[in-house]
């Protein structure tokens, strides 16, 4: 177990690695700098912030002044800058290269949409300040709110939820409360593709339905007629993922939402690939009840180390009167005005409720309301077609050197699906992964959907330029051969980056999650 | 097309090697009566960088930004000055454009600042671990009482009337599909908390007790009887903290006996965006981890025995655990929770200590000045950066007039408790260390006239 300390890295520990490279006296290579923890090189006493002396008074603390000290490092302005800029060394971003997590669509940023969010009319703004000092952001939020409607062809839209699975768990709940509305409270089961996400069936297990799993076919797609026969009076709702997991559109979709609401069920789809379709088809004319939308994936707000997320959730007729609190309203004069609970109870007396404290997240409705406008109506049909198109592109590139189990089935969307099944004896997905860390490439999506024995789901986004999609291509096919091959090498990889494989067995055997001074 | 970099010839050479004639050949699987032919009609087409920057210029100028005023709204969302080093760290691209850290060997950067911001919440809050963050403090308010449920096998809830109203309000949606029974009150505008009230109601049957400290009217009592109470019938006290600034100068829940600490961090680093996005903090006792919802970083070693970090325990989240998992959350709130960790550590110990003591002096004087004006009774004679007054008349309009002559003086208790007379005539008012005296004198100015 290594140990860094105030004094620096213990020279024990810069043995030579396993590449046969010389140790040095930091631990450090090159531009491949370590970094202690600031628990390690900060103390109780430095502080990187100035501040005037507070002036004299008597405390009003009830008796309650804090007797121990909490034990915060601190460090200087230099050091934290430092310690920060270090560290972010050590990370992959979309800024550095293609990033092709299936799945979680990370595509570039621009950065208009961080600069319009710093702007001090929205970032510096309290969510409950009176509304006529506010009209602007709520004009943000109703604009976005337009969109998205227009967008997805939907009645309604509620922005309030943080995430995607939060956006998720209001669709359901929306749902939940129709059913009961309708005296149907009884319909207590969830219907689920297996290759669903796993927020899926949590979100429908935490607002207390029960989950059942609905087969797919050999083709990649929910077997409609397992799904038909399901249906009945017990099924509140079916969860479906359009684009799917493997990457294929449900073709099945319109016939399955007739199907459902004829017996008395809702749609929930899973928006989370809606990158792949926007301007080309719109979730309501495929019979869709509600659908969540992450900003951070079809609109491009930055997932900044997992999150923020922001999940506004389109609803159809049926389930806008259900909708969380709160919303804003646009009068005939321009001006907005907010629907919370003191508005609400005659005119939306179904609402569910909050789902959190104030609007929803601001900061990203504004990058991803620049992000639509930059595009407009026609970038952002372009945006599906160059995103489906690459993944495309993609598929036939490798579908020669890698199994792609669906590639039969037709084009993909906008993001394509291989197995593990032709590499050699005891060379996983996770070798090709770590292979392609050498490589300088982040790692598609390994391991899910699970429908597919050691799935890799390679999603490049539209905003990767054919030479970068020829070079991953070219690297993925030369790891997969080394993994056909048997190369040792690869097993022990990365070789290059920052860390060797973690131990994550540990890590979860005796877990420290915080640090402890010795 | 600024962003995107495929070329018309780069399409058709790739059209090509698919083996399609057109686009239109790839989304053949949409059904025919769907399919879009052109872009949606009557929505804008894509528009220049500047025009865009344009419109949005022209929309942040209808907001009256908190720092272009005298300004002292709180209540869960607090203004405070963040040194400009934290916007800048955030803002570089390895930090902004990674995404969730499922490959260890290339996020290390996010991991250790995970590691830091878990130890720097934990100490805070006075707990032995705490996750990667939440969504922000309502969500995690609520997670913590679906937390208890699941650990004390028992249903009834006890909310204390001084948890802020949306946290209740949020509570009170989920519990809806939930089952749980939420015990809930109102506040009012005394001194006295409904601590007896809590204490009266604990039994055998209740989960969890949630206790907002400072609480919305920013008053703050000792949480150990309460904490004694509730361990003595098996159930757990959960402690609420929306402004954490405050820890730097009173005690943590977690020494006065709290199991669970959640809270809002927006007070460091992340800044008021009108809302969110927020981040959510979790804190809990260590035999409590495993039911802890979220995201959790934890220390290893990697195949060359170097120190390195991960996430773990992860067969508790909804990707391994699927309808099993302890809760649906997905997403955490890195890049806030990465703004606030940043933040903790150019303060330090030293810095929170001296921005916690001058957030107390200032309300303290502001306070004073205010409760001088004839008719306005301060409600709560302890507290931190944050008191309640009592206005002789209804506090809601008296905000909107001194809105209307740019001071933003407070929030209104009939804006968090709609209809409810008896709260009308309460202002919640919070100072920190960025209102000057001239913002004081302005506040006093404008309540002056608008009392008048």
């Amino acid at each position: 177990m290594n140990v860094i300390n105030a004094s620096g890295w213990k020279p024990e520990m810069n043995a030579a690695d396993s590449e046969g490279a010389p140790a040095t006296f930091t631990g450090n290579r090159a531009l491949m700098l370590e970094e202690p923890l600031i628990f390690e090189i900060g103390d109780n006493e430095t502080t990187g912030v100035d501040f005037e002396p507070a002036p004299a008074h008597s405390a009003r603390l009830n008796g309650l002044l804090r007797a121990t000290p909490i034990n915060l490092p601190g460090l200087s302005e230099p050091q934290t800058v430092r310690h920060y800029t270090r560290l972010s060394r050590q990370n992959y971003g979309i800024d550095l290269g293609v990033f092709p997590l299936g799945s979680c669509t990370m595509k570039h940023n621009p950065r208009l949409n961080e600069k319009v969010a710093r702007m001090a009319g929205f970032a510096d703004v309290h969510p409950l300040a009176p509304v006529e000092t506010v009209q602007g952001a709520l004009g943000v939020i109703n604009e976005l709110a337009v969109w998205l409607i227009e967008l997805t062809g939907m009645h309604g839209v509620a922005m309030t939820p943080k995430a995607g699975a939060h956006g998720e768990l209001c669709g359901i709940l929306c749902i939940k409360a129709a059913l009961e509305a309708k005296g149907e409270g009884h319909r207590k089961i969830v219907l689920v593709p297996e290759s669903a996400h796993g927020t899926n069936p949590a979100t429908a297990a935490f607002a207390g339905f029960s989950i059942e799993n609905i087969p797919a076919t050999s083709e990649g797609r929910i077997d409609l007629a397992a799904l038909t026969a399901r249906l009945g009076p017990d099924v509140a709702a079916v969860m479906i993922t359009n684009p799917n997991t493997c990457g294929l559109f449900e073709r099945d979709l319109k016939t399955i939402s007739d199907r459902v609401h004829a017996a008395g069920g809702f749609v929930y789809c899973d928006g989370a690939n809606f990158n792949a379709i926007v301007g080309r088809v719109r979730p309501g004319d495929l019979g869709v009840d509600a659908m969540h939308i992450n900003l951070h994936k079809t609109f491009s707000t930055p997932h900044g180390g997992g999150g923020p997320g922001s999940g506004p959730v389109v609803l159809s007729k049926a389930l806008a009167p259900f909708g969380p609190l709160p919303f804003t309203e646009r009068h005939a004069d321009g001006t907005f005005t907010l629907v919370e609970e003191v508005t609400a109870g005659d005119r939306h007396p179904l609402s569910i409720g909050r789902m959190t404290a104030f609007h929803g997240q601001m900061g990203m409705f504004t990058r991803a309301l620049a992000y639509i406008l930059s595009h407009g109506a026609d970038g952002l049909r372009q945006v599906a077609e160059d995103a489906v198109l690459n993944a495309n592109y993609i598929l036939r590139s490798l579908e020669g050197t890698l199994d792609a189990p669906f590639a039969g089935s037709g084009p993909c969307m906008h993001e394509a699906l291989f197995s593990d099944s032709n590499l050699a004896e005891g060379f996983t997905t996770l070798d090709v992964a770590k292979g392609l860390i050498d490589e300088g490439f982040h790692p598609m999506t390994v391991y899910f959907p699970l429908v597919v024995h050691g799935a890799m789901l390679v999603e490049p986004t539209e905003t990767e330029s054919k030479a970068n999609l020829d070079q991953f291509i070219g690297a993925l096919r030369s790891v997969v051969e080394r993994a056909k091959a048997g190369d040792p090498a690869l097993k022990s990889a990365p070789h290059f980056a920052p860390r060797a494989r973690l131990d994550e067995t540990l890590a979860a055997r005796n877990p420290k999650l915080v640090w402890k001074d010795a | 097309m600024r962003y995107l970099p495929l070329t018309p010839a780069d399409r058709t050479s790739m059209l090509a090697t698919i083996g399609a004639s057109s686009i239109d050949d790839l989304f053949v699987d949409v059904p025919a009566e769907a399919r879009l032919s052109a872009p949606i009609a009557g929505l804008p087409m894509h528009q220049s960088e500047m025009a865009v920057e344009r419109h949005f210029s022209n929309l942040a100028r209808k907001n009256r930004a908190a720092s272009h005023h005298p300004f002292f709204l709180g209540a869960g969302a607090y203004k405070h000055h963040i040194p400009a080093s934290v916007d800048h760290l955030i803002q570089r691209g390895e930090f902004l454009t990674a995404y969730t850290p499922y490959q260890p060997e290339i996020a290390q950067g996010t991991l250790q600042v995970l590691f830091e911001f878990q130890t720097q919440v934990a100490r805070l809050f006075g707990c032995d671990v705490a996750n990667a963050s939440m969504y922000d403090g309502s969500t995690a308010c609520w997670e913590a009482i679906g937390m208890a449920r699941r650990i004390t096998k028992r249903t009834r809830a006890l909310l204390s009337a001084g948890l802020h109203p949306h946290y209740v309000s949020v509570a009170q949606t989920m519990a809806r599909f939930t089952g749980d029974a939420l015990d809930v009150a109102l506040p009012e505008l005394m001194v006295e908390t409904d601590e007896a009230r809590l204490l009266a109601g604990i039994d055998d049957t209740t989960s969890c007790v949630v206790v907002q400290y400072p609480d919305i009217l920013g008053r703050i009592t000792d949480l150990s009887a309460l904490a004694h109470k509730a361990h003595a019938h098996g159930a757990l006290l959960i402690a609420v903290v929306t402004e954490p600034v405050a820890l730097g100068l009173i005690k943590s829940p977690g020494e006065m006996g709290a199991d669970i600490v959640v809270g809002e961090g927006q007070s460091l680093g992340v800044g008021l965006q009108f809302g969110g996005p927020y981040v959510g903090l979790f804190a809990c006792k260590e035999k409590f981890v495993r039911q802890m919802p979220g995201r959790l970083c934890g220390e290893t070693v990697d195949a060359n025995g170097k120190r390195g970090f991960v996430l773990t325990l992860s067969t508790r989240e909804q990707h391994i655990r699927r309808e099993k998992a302890t809760s649906n959350i997905c997403t955490n709130a890195g890049l806030c929770a990465l703004a606030f960790s940043i933040h903790m550590t150019l303060l330090g110990e030293r810095g929170l200590r001296e921005l916690a003591a001058l957030n107390h002096a200032r309300a303290c004087a502001a306070a004073e000045r205010l409760t001088a004006i004839k008719g306005v009774e301060l409600i709560t004679p302890s507290f931190f950066n944050e008191f309640t007054l009592k206005l002789p008349k209804e506090a809601r309009p008296v905000v909107r007039a001194m809105a209307g002559k740019a001071v933003l003086g407070g929030i209104s208790l009939g804006r968090l408790y709609p209809g409810v007379k008896a709260l009308e005539n309460g202002l919640v008012v919070a100072v920190t260390e960025v209102v000057s005296d001239n913002d004081i004198d302005a506040l006093v100015v404008a309540l002056e006239e608008a009392l008048a």
